[in-house]
């Protein structure tokens, strides 16, 4: 590691000017308003309220992870081990609310507070032992998953109560459940990371982290609660997941890492930490879902859109290189 | 990184410190043959050893060329992805009536020029490793199922199945991972482009002022990893009577915890192929131990994960990173 001079917060430049305008969001936005006025021109499904407020719904689990995710990124940490949390907490709403036969918001409490267990585990190991958190997570990403179908013996459990669908399947005041819970995360995210010293603190470890320690900043502490905060989010998509298609499997979530990865990066987070914000990452967000959805409605099957998702993501990257360069950064 | 001469205390005998984890390795392996053996003789048959070490060799052949990603200071998560698109093109090429040895040379012609191109894309456009192959993992895997539907292959002709050769009594794929790690072994000791890999690694501003190429020596290390797993995905495609043209699951996981646990840093500029393909073999040692010890299949994931786990904490420790 080169050592970076300043251990201060990069704070987001306030100035309009052409060159930043230019700033990553903005030309997500503009790419975004492209990509959705094409879509409407090329299909009239696409456009109608009914459809956005459906793919809303449907990016809500990749979109909560994606949340927590942009601290850890930001942090110059990664948490390859979130699909698998997922599945383990679905699957323990299940193994909890019908074979030990809890009420079942006591059964989804507990695996929110499995799921926060997890995370933590992840920042201990991280924090603690000095792993780097990418084995740290890909090792977990395999134990998790593995508690997940050794506790399930690949066994699905359905049949929950109708109030449970309300969250994945149903809506207030005309929007779906979950795009509301989504909207609060977002708020949260958003309120945290620009305006508590706590959100400081985790651009400052990103940029320095050594520097931050020494500058008498909470290090471990941080981490660990972002980590903790990342597995916590995993539980609630868990949750949604499970109330949307009503079902739970050992196999939920699988693979939902590269969703919110790209989602982050695409978002405009570096990799390398130090730079990031949680609007971006709502835009990437927004901006596969589109895509997603565009190419779903002009007939491309599920497993091609993972193609066209990777080869964003690099094409991302190269764009935010390109930008950087030309900005002097 | 640098053994001070003042260090107060040491674990281990001083040694070169690759050594010493390939023993701890070797020293693992044998414990646990001897163990599973001794509650289940099944497991020491010369015919189950065998297996063991044939059947999972392409692990450790994979495993040889992300030790190399990795010492360069690199990652490469989707080689899982590309083994199993090299493996399903050797089998679409064999089946489609082209010489054996082409759906042989081939894959590893096709991985060598993918991943050179891979490696180019890392280093002269500055995608950071992790995201290009998370991309490229995605890329891969989407394109595979889409092409062919997740069928499987067979009806594959005997003399293709390389895997299943035998010389001197020993399987192939047991000369291929020896043969194959004594090589990139001697590369990275002995060449000048194997030092310069570790140099890369370890320090880029320090190697470049030496005057090595580092974005030549990526495109070089990646191409050389996209060889090796070219020929790890003929062992694989040859290996059974038919191919799944899906990417096996958990793979790269497999081969990067492998090369880790071997005792590659995953900072760069530390560690051997030995070591790398040591781990794998005791990966494929434990996981067929837990079948003989009556392990449920459901739960061998996890059992896994926390050896995984463990072995990671253990090397973290032992190299006092810890305190």
């Amino acid at each position: 590691m080169s050592p970076r001079s300043p251990a201060l917060p990069a704070m987001p430049p306030r100035a309009v000017s052409l060159r930043s305008l230019l700033r990553h969001e903005t030309l997500l936005a503009l790419i975004l308003l492209a990509a959705l006025a094409l879509l409407a021109l090329a299909n009239d499904r696409f456009l109608t309220t009914a459809n956005l407020l459906n793919q809303g719904r449907l990016m809500t689990e990749v979109g909560l992870i994606a949340i927590a995710m942009t601290f850890v990124v930001i942090t110059g940490g990664i948490d390859l081990s979130v699909g698998s949390i997922l599945g383990l907490c679905a699957v323990l709403v299940g193994v909890f609310w019908k074979n030990l036969e809890l009420p079942l918001p006591v059964a989804m409490t507990l695996s929110l507070g499995v799921g926060t267990l997890a995370g933590l585990v992840n920042g201990l190991i991280i924090t603690r032992f000095r792993v780097p958190p990418l084995i740290a997570t890909l090792a977990t990403l395999a134990l998790y998953r593995g508690l997940a179908e050794g506790i399930s013996q690949a066994k699905s459990v359905r049949g929950y109560p109708a109030w449970f669908f309300e969250l994945g399947q149903g809506s207030i005041v005309g929007i779906p459940t979950q795009l509301w819970l989504l909207l609060a995360a977002a708020l949260v995210g958003i309120v945290v990371l620009r305006s508590t010293t706590f959100g400081r603190a985790t651009y400052a470890i990103g940029n320095n982290e050594q520097g931050a320690a020494f500058s008498g900043l909470p290090v471990a502490r941080t981490k660990l609660l972002i980590y903790a905060a990342s597995g916590f989010m995993a539980g609630l998509a868990a949750l949604v997941f499970v109330s949307r298609v009503t079902t739970t499997r050992s196999d939920m979530g699988t693979g939902i890492e590269l969703d919110v990865i790209t989602a982050v990066v695409l978002g405009g987070t570096s990799i390398f930490g130090g730079r990031g914000f949680v609007t971006g990452t709502l835009l990437g967000l927004c901006l596969i879902q589109v895509l997603k959805n565009g190419l779903a409605l002009s007939g491309v099957r599920g497993d091609g859109t993972v193609v066209i998702i990777g080869a964003v993501l690099i094409v991302a990257v190269l764009i935010s290189n390109v930008l950087k360069r030309w900005n002097g950064e | 990184m640098t053994t001070s001469a003042l260090a107060p205390r040491r674990l281990l005998p001083r040694r070169l410190p690759g050594a010493s984890q390939e023993l701890v390795l070797l020293a693992a392996i044998l414990l646990i043959v001897a163990v599973v053996g001794w509650i289940n003789p099944r497991f020491v048959s010369p015919n189950n050893l065998t297996t063991i070490f044939s059947g999972n060799a392409y692990v450790a052949v994979a495993a040889i060329g992300m030790a190399l990603v990795i010492i360069c200071g690199h990652i490469d998560v989707s080689v899982g992805a590309l083994i199993g698109v090299l493996a399903t093109i050797s089998g679409i090429l064999v089946t489609k009536g082209f010489p054996v040895w082409m759906a042989w040379l081939v894959p590893v012609l096709v991985g060598g020029a993918w991943n050179a191109g891979l490696g180019a894309v890392i280093a002269y456009l500055k995608v950071p490793s992790i995201i290009a192959t998370l991309a490229v993992l995605s890329i891969l895997r989407g394109g595979l199922i889409t092409a062919t539907g997740g069928a499987w292959i067979s009806g594959l002709p005997p003399d293709y199945q390389l895997a299943q050769f035998r010389l001197l009594g020993l399987p192939s794929p047991v000369w291929f991972m020896v043969i194959m790690t004594a090589v990139a072994a001697f590369l990275l000791r002995n060449t000048g482009f194997g030092r310069a890999i570790y140099a890369v690694g370890g320090n880029r501003e320090a190697a470049e002022a030496e005057g090595i190429s580092c974005n030549r020596t990526i495109v070089g290390v990646f191409a050389i990893h996209g060889m090796i797993a070219g020929v790890a995905a003929v062992l694989f495609a040859t290996q059974l009577q038919v191919i799944q043209s899906t990417v096996p699951n958990g793979l790269e996981l497999l081969v990067i915890t492998a090369a880790v646990v071997g005792g590659v840093s995953i900072l760069g500029g530390i560690g051997t192929v030995t070591g790398a393909a040591l781990a794998a073999i005791l990966f494929s040692a434990i996981g067929s131990s837990l079948i003989f010890l009556n392990v449920s299949a459901y739960w061998l994931r996890a059992v896994q994960g926390v050896l995984i786990l463990a072995t990671v904490l253990a090397d973290m420790a032992r190299r006092g990173r810890a305190g």
